[in-house]
C-alpha cells in the first residue's frame, strides 16, 4: 500500500498522523508527535536497544516494527541486523514489536505503520546501528574480560575471537555485553564485505510454521472466555440503522448478545456459526436517506464526462505544465494520438477477510491481530474509550495477506471490534470476525478511475505535447491531513514524475477528484496500478504511430528523461529474455517506477478462448542494494500474480449503490492454471535499499496490453482484460 | 448433539449440530486452527482437508455428512512430511493464510499421481487461491516432493492410514 509522499509535494504521512492525534482528542500541548502518540505506552527496552534481544544460549531475537503479511520483510529485516552484529544466521530469530510509536514509528511515515514498500528502507540505517551497536558492545566484553584492545578482535557467527586464538561466545559475553554502555558512535560495515546481505542464505524465518498450520492469525486467536462477533452492514455506504428486531437472533443458541453500533448491528455468541447464524435470524431496516446510490456505470460516465469536459461542476488541480498546451486542444492530425482508459473498483480480496480481537475492561484496551497501522489504530481505540493512544496494547500477529487494505485513517473493522468489546466490558475478549461477504461489499477499493490522453508528435515521432487529464476519487480525502498542500499524490503518481512527461516540451497534466459515496484506499501499488498502464501503453501506441520499435522508443525517451535506471532495467530485461519470444508466443514490454525502485518486464503472451495468457515473464528490478534476493523474487513472483488477477479479472461494480461481488464466485481471482512463470533479474547497486513488496505489481498490466496491441492491432481501453457478466 | 469424528486416526467426540461445517467444528469445537476460514462456500480451498484421502472443502462439508470417514487436517501431517518439507525449501509461504489448504489439495494429488505433470497440478490445484501469488513455488514445491518420493509408478501410499497406524506425534509420511 501507500503513495511514497513526497514532502514538496503533498501532505507528509507524518502531518496525517499529527493530524489524527488531534482528533483524537489526546492532544498533549509541547510534545513532539511520537510523545504524542506513545503516551500512556509502557515498552521496556533491553540492554541491546528497541530492536535486538539476547539469550543466555545465544539466539538473537530481532525486534520487528513492521507486520509480517506475506511480504518476507522479517527475513530482510532480521538479516540486517545479523550482518552488523555478525550473528550466526541460524540462531536468528524474530519476534513483532509492541505498539509504540516512540520506539517502532516507521521513520518514512512518521506513525508505526507499515506501507509504502518502505519496511527494509526505512529500517536500513537504523537497524544496522543497532547490529553494530550491540557488536560493539561484545567486544568491548572481550576485550574487557581477556584485557586485549578491541582492535585485536574479530566477530563471526555469533563468536568473538582474539588474534591470540582465544574465543567466547555471545551467550558467553552476555551479562558483561550487557553492561557496557552502548555506544553513540558506531562503525557500520562497508557493503562491499557483507557476508550475509545479498545472499540466498537470507531466507525466511516463518515458512516452516507456515507450512505445519501452527503461524496464528487474528482468525485463529483463541482467548479464556472469549466471544465471537459478526455485524450486520448496511446494504449500500453512508446507510444507518433505522429499527432492528433481535428477538429471533437472541434465540439462536449460542448467541450472547446483540446490539447496535455506528457500523450497524452486533450480533455476540459463544461461537462463530453461531454469531452467523444469529446474524441471519436479524429483522433490520435501513435509513438510506444518505447514502450513495448510484451505481458504478453511473459513477464511471460521470468520470468520463468530467474527463471529456462535459461537467464543469468538478475542480481541476494541474500538478505537471510546462509550456504553452493551448494549441494542443484543437491539435488534429496524422501526428496527434487521443484516447482514454477506464479502470474499476478493485477488492483487495486478502485470503484472511478482515478481522480483530480487542478487549476493554473501563478505558484499557488490548488488542490481538494483524496490525498495520499500530499508531492509527491506537487512535482509534482511545477515541472510542477515551484513553491515552499509547496505552492501547496491540499484539502483533502475522496478517493474511493486505495489499492496503489493513491500514486506514478510519481503522474500520479495528473500530468496530473495539466498540463490540467496549459494550460487553469487563475486559471480555471479542473477536471480529468478517465472512468473505462482509469483507468483499465493505468498501476501501482501488478507486474507480479514467485517464484521458492526447499527445502530439515532433517530425521524429517523439512527444512534442503531452496533455494528461486523470479523474480518480481521492484516498486521502476524509484522513485528517491539512488540506490545500496540491492534489492527492496517491492519484497521480507515476504520472506525475514520469520520464515520459520529463521528455516531452510541452505538458499539461490535471487532476479532478470528484466526491463518491464509495469508500477506496490504497490497493497494492496504489496510483500505479492505473498510471502505469496509462504510460506504458500509451508508450507503445506512440512507438506505433511513430513507426518504432517500443524497446528503442523507450530507450530514446529515457536517455532524453536522464532516466539511466529506467533504461538499465529495460536493458537487462530484454536481454534475458533473449533475442525472441518462444513460438506461439507475443511479447510485450513495460517499464515503471515506484516506491523508489524500477520495474521492467519483457511479458510472453497468447490468446487462448479469446482471453489472455500469460506465460514466461522476465522481470528486471533496481531496488537498490538487494537484502534478500529470494525474498524479491518472491515478491516479484507474487506482485506480478496479484497484479495480473487485478488487469485480467477484478471488477467490482455496483448496482444503485449496493456491490454485486460477494464472494470468489463473481469476484474471480487468478488461479494456478492461470499464472505466470516470472524469472527476477536484479540490477546490481549500492544505493540503499528501495521498495520490493509494491514495484512488481503494475507492470504486467501495460506489458500484457503492449502483447495484445501486437497480436490484436487493437489498444486496451478498459480493464479488466476478461469482463465477467454482472 | 454429541459426534464421534475420526480426525488425525483419534476418535474424537464433539458438541455440535448435524448441520454445523466441519471447518468451524475443527476451529471453533477443537481449537484445531491450522484449516483456514476462507470463503465460507468452496471456491477459495483454505479450509482443505481430507477425508478418507480425498480433499475436500471443510467449510461446506456438514458433520452430519461425515459419517465414519477418516478426517486429516493439516496438524495431521505432523509438520515434517515432505510435502511440508518441500514447502519450506522453497520458501512457499508468503503471508501463508492459504498454504494448509495448498499443502492437503498438493498431498492427496501425490497420493493419487506420484509424478504429476503441470497438466495434473493444474487441475489439483486450481480449486486453492493464493492472493500472495506463490503458485510458482507451489508447482515447484510439488515436483521436489514428487522427486523426493518413491520411485516412478509408484503410488504414495494413502497418508491417513500411516496416521492411523502410526503414533502421530512425529508422522513423516507414508511410503517415503
Amino acid at each position: 500500500m501507500n503513495a511514497p509522499f513526497k514532502p514538496i509535494e503533498g501532505p507528509s504521512r507524518r502531518d496525517v498522523v499529527v493530524a489524527s492525534a488531534l482528533v483524537g482528542g489526546s492532544l498533549l500541548v509541547g510534545c513532539s508527535p511520537a510523545d504524542i502518540m506513545s503516551a500512556g505506552s509502557k515498552v521496556e527496552v533491553g540492554a541491546f536497544g528497541p530492536f535486538i534481544k539476547i539469550a543466555p544460549d545465544g539466539v538473537v531475537t530481532v525486534i520487528s516494527k513492521h507486520v509480517e503479511f506475506g511480504q518476507g520483510n522479517h527475513a530482510g529485516l532480521a538479516a540486517i541486523v545479523a550482518e552488523e552484529l555478525d550473528a550466526d544466521w541460524t540462531k536468528v530469530q524474530v519476534e513483532q514489536a509492541p505498539a509504540n510509536a516512540k520506539l517502532y514509528a516507521n521513520g518514512a511515515l512518521g506513525a508505526q505503520l507499515t506501507g509504502g514498500s518502505s519496511a527494509i528502507s526505512n529500517s536500513w540505517e537504523q537497524l544496522r546501528k543497532a547490529g553494530a551497536g550491540a557488536r560493539a558492545m561484545f567486544v568491548q566484553a572481550a576485550a574487557n574480560k581477556w584485557n586485549v584492545p578491541v582492535g585485536e578482535i574479530t566477530v563471526k557467527d555469533s563468536v568473538g575471537t582474539h588474534t591470540s586464538g582465544k574465543t567466547a561466545t555471545f551467550g558467553d559475553l552476555l551479562a558483561d555485553a550487557a553492561k557496557v554502555p552502548a555506544p553513540t558512535d558506531v562503525k557500520l560495515k562497508d557493503p562491499k564485505t557483507f557476508t550475509l546481505i545479498g545472499t540466498d542464505r537470507v531466507r525466511r524465518k516463518d515458512a516452516q510454521v507456515k507450512s505445519d498450520g501452527t503461524a496464528r492469525y487474528t482468525q485463529d486467536v483463541r482467548l479464556p472466555d472469549m466471544l465471537t462477533a459478526v455485524v450486520a452492514h448496511a446494504p449500500r455506504f453512508g446507510a444507518k440503522v433505522k429499527s432492528f428486531d433481535a428477538a429471533e437472533a437472541k434465540k439462536v443458541a449460542g448467541v450472547v448478545d446483540v446490539f447496535e453500533i455506528p457500523t450497524g448491528i452486533a450480533v455476540v455468541a459463544q461461537t462463530t456459526f453461531a454469531a452467523r447464524m444469529g446474524r441471519e435470524a436479524l429483522k433490520l431496516e435501513w435509513d438510506e436517506e444518505k447514502a450513495e446510490k448510484r451505481g458504478s456505470a453511473a459513477i464511471a460516465q460521470l468520470f468520463n464526462d468530467v474527463a471529456a469536459g462535459k461537467n464543469t461542476d468538478t475542480k481541476w488541480e494541474p500538478f505537471d505544465q510546462r509550456g504553452d498546451a493551448t494549441a494542443l486542444n484543437s491539435a488534429k492530425g496524422a501526428n496527434v494520438f487521443e484516447t482514454t482508459y477506464e479502470f474499476p473498483y478493485l477488492a483487495h480480496a486478502t485470503m484472511e477477510p478482515m478481522n480483530c480481537v480487542a478487549s476493554v475492561d473501563g478505558n484499557k484496551v488490548k488488542m490481538v491481530f494483524g496490525s498495520q497501522g499500530q499508531t492509527l489504530d491506537q487512535l482509534a481505540a482511545a477515541k472510542i474509550v477515551g484513553c491515552l493512544p499509547g496505552s492501547v496494547e496491540i499484539e502483533t500477529i502475522f496478517a493474511g495477506g493486505s495489499f492496503g487494505r489493513r491500514a486506514n485513517f478510519q481503522s474500520d473493522y479495528v473500530a468496530e471490534c473495539v466498540h463490540i468489546a467496549k459494550k460487553v466490558g469487563k475486559g471480555r475478549p471479542v473477536k471480529l470476525v468478517w465472512t468473505r461477504e462482509d469483507d468483499m461489499q465493505a468498501g476501501y477499493f482501488r478507486p474507480l478511475t479514467v485517464h484521458a490522453v492526447k499527445v502530439q508528435l515532433d517530425k521524429d515521432g517523439y512527444p512534442a505535447a503531452w496533455r494528461h487529464r486523470i479523474v480518480s476519487q481521492s484516498i486521502m480525502k476524509g484522513s485528517p491531513m491539512p488540506a490545500g498542500k496540491g492534489p492527492d499524490q496517491t492519484a497521480i503518481e507515476g504520472t506525475a514524475g514520469s520520464p515520459y512527461l520529463k521528455a516531452t516540451p510541452v505538458v499539461d497534466a490535471q487532476v479532478a477528484l470528484p466526491d463518491v459515496g464509495v469508500p477506496v484506499l490504497w490497493w497494492r501499488s496504489v496510483g500505479a496500478t492505473h498510471t502505469a498502464f496509462v504510460m506504458e501503453h500509451t508508450i507503445d501506441q506512440l512507438a506505433a504511430k511513430a513507426g518504432k520499435d517500443p524497446v528503442e522508443y523507450r530507450r530514446a525517451l529515457y536517455t532524453k528523461a536522464g532516466a539511466d535506471r529506467h533504461l538499465a532495467a529495460l536493458n537487462l530485461a530484454v536481454e534475458k529474455a533473449g533475442p525472441k519470444a518462444a513460438d506461439g508466443w507475443t511479447r510485450g514490454v513495460a517499464v515503471h517506477e515506484s516506491f523508489g525502485s524500477v520495474v521492467a518486464q519483457v511479458a510472453e503472451v497468447k490468446v487462448e478462448n479469446g482471453a489472455p495468457r500469460v506465460g514466461r515473464v522476465v522481470t528486471a528490478i533496481d531496488c537498490g542494494v538487494a537484502v534478500s534476493p529470494d525474498q524479491i523474487a518472491a515478491q516479484m513472483e507474487g506482485g506480478t500474480c496479484y497484479g495480473l488477477s487485478g488487469f485480467m479479472f477484478g471488477e467490482v461494480t455496483l448496482t444503485d449503490g449496493k456491490v454485486d461481488q460477494t464472494n470468489f464466485d463473481r469476484y474471480r481471482v487468478l488461479r494456478i492454471n492461470e499464472a505466470p512463470t516470472v524469472e527476477t533479474n536484479i540490477v546490481p547497486s549500492g544505493n540503499p535499499p528501495s521498495g520490493v513488496g509494491e514495484p512488481g505489481t503494475p507492470v504486467i498490466g501495460p506489458a500484457v496490453a503492449n502483447a495484445l496491441l501486437v497480436l490484436n492491432k487493437t489498444p486496451t481501453k478498459r480493464l479488466p482484460f476478461v469482463r465477467s457478466e454482472n | 448433539m454429541a459426534v464421534t469424528l475420526d480426525i488425525n486416526g483419534k476418535p474424537t467426540s464433539v458438541q455440535a449440530s448435524p448441520d454445523t461445517p466441519l471447518l468451524w467444528v475443527l476451529r471453533d469445537e477443537l481449537g484445531m486452527t491450522g484449516t483456514k476460514f476462507g470463503c465460507g462456500m468452496a471456491q477459495c480451498g483454505a479450509c482443505t482437508v481430507h477425508l478418507d484421502g480425498q480433499a475436500i472443502r471443510s467449510c461446506v462439508t456438514p458433520i452430519e455428512a461425515v459419517g465414519a470417514a477418516k478426517i486429516t487436517t493439516i496438524e495431521g501431517l505432523g509438520g515434517q512430511h515432505p510435502v511440508q518439507q518441500a514447502w519450506v525449501r522453497h520458501d512457499v509461504p508468503q503471508c501463508g493464510y492459504c498454504q494448509s489448504g495448498q499443502i492437503m489439495s498438493a498431498c492427496a494429488l501425490l497420493a493419487q499421481k506420484a509424478k504429476p505433470s503441470d497438466e495434473d497440478i493444474d487441475n489439483a490445484m486450481a480449486g486453492n487461491i493464493c492472493r500472495c501469488g506463490a503458485y510458482q513455488r507451489i508447482r515447484a514445491a510439488i515436483k521436489d516432493a514428487a522427486d523426493t518420493g518413491p520411485p516412478l509408478g509408484e503410488p504414495h501410499a494413502d497418508i491417513d492410514e500411516a496416521i492411523v497406524a502410526g503414533s502421530g506425534a512425529t508422522h513423516r509420511g507414508a511410503g517415503r
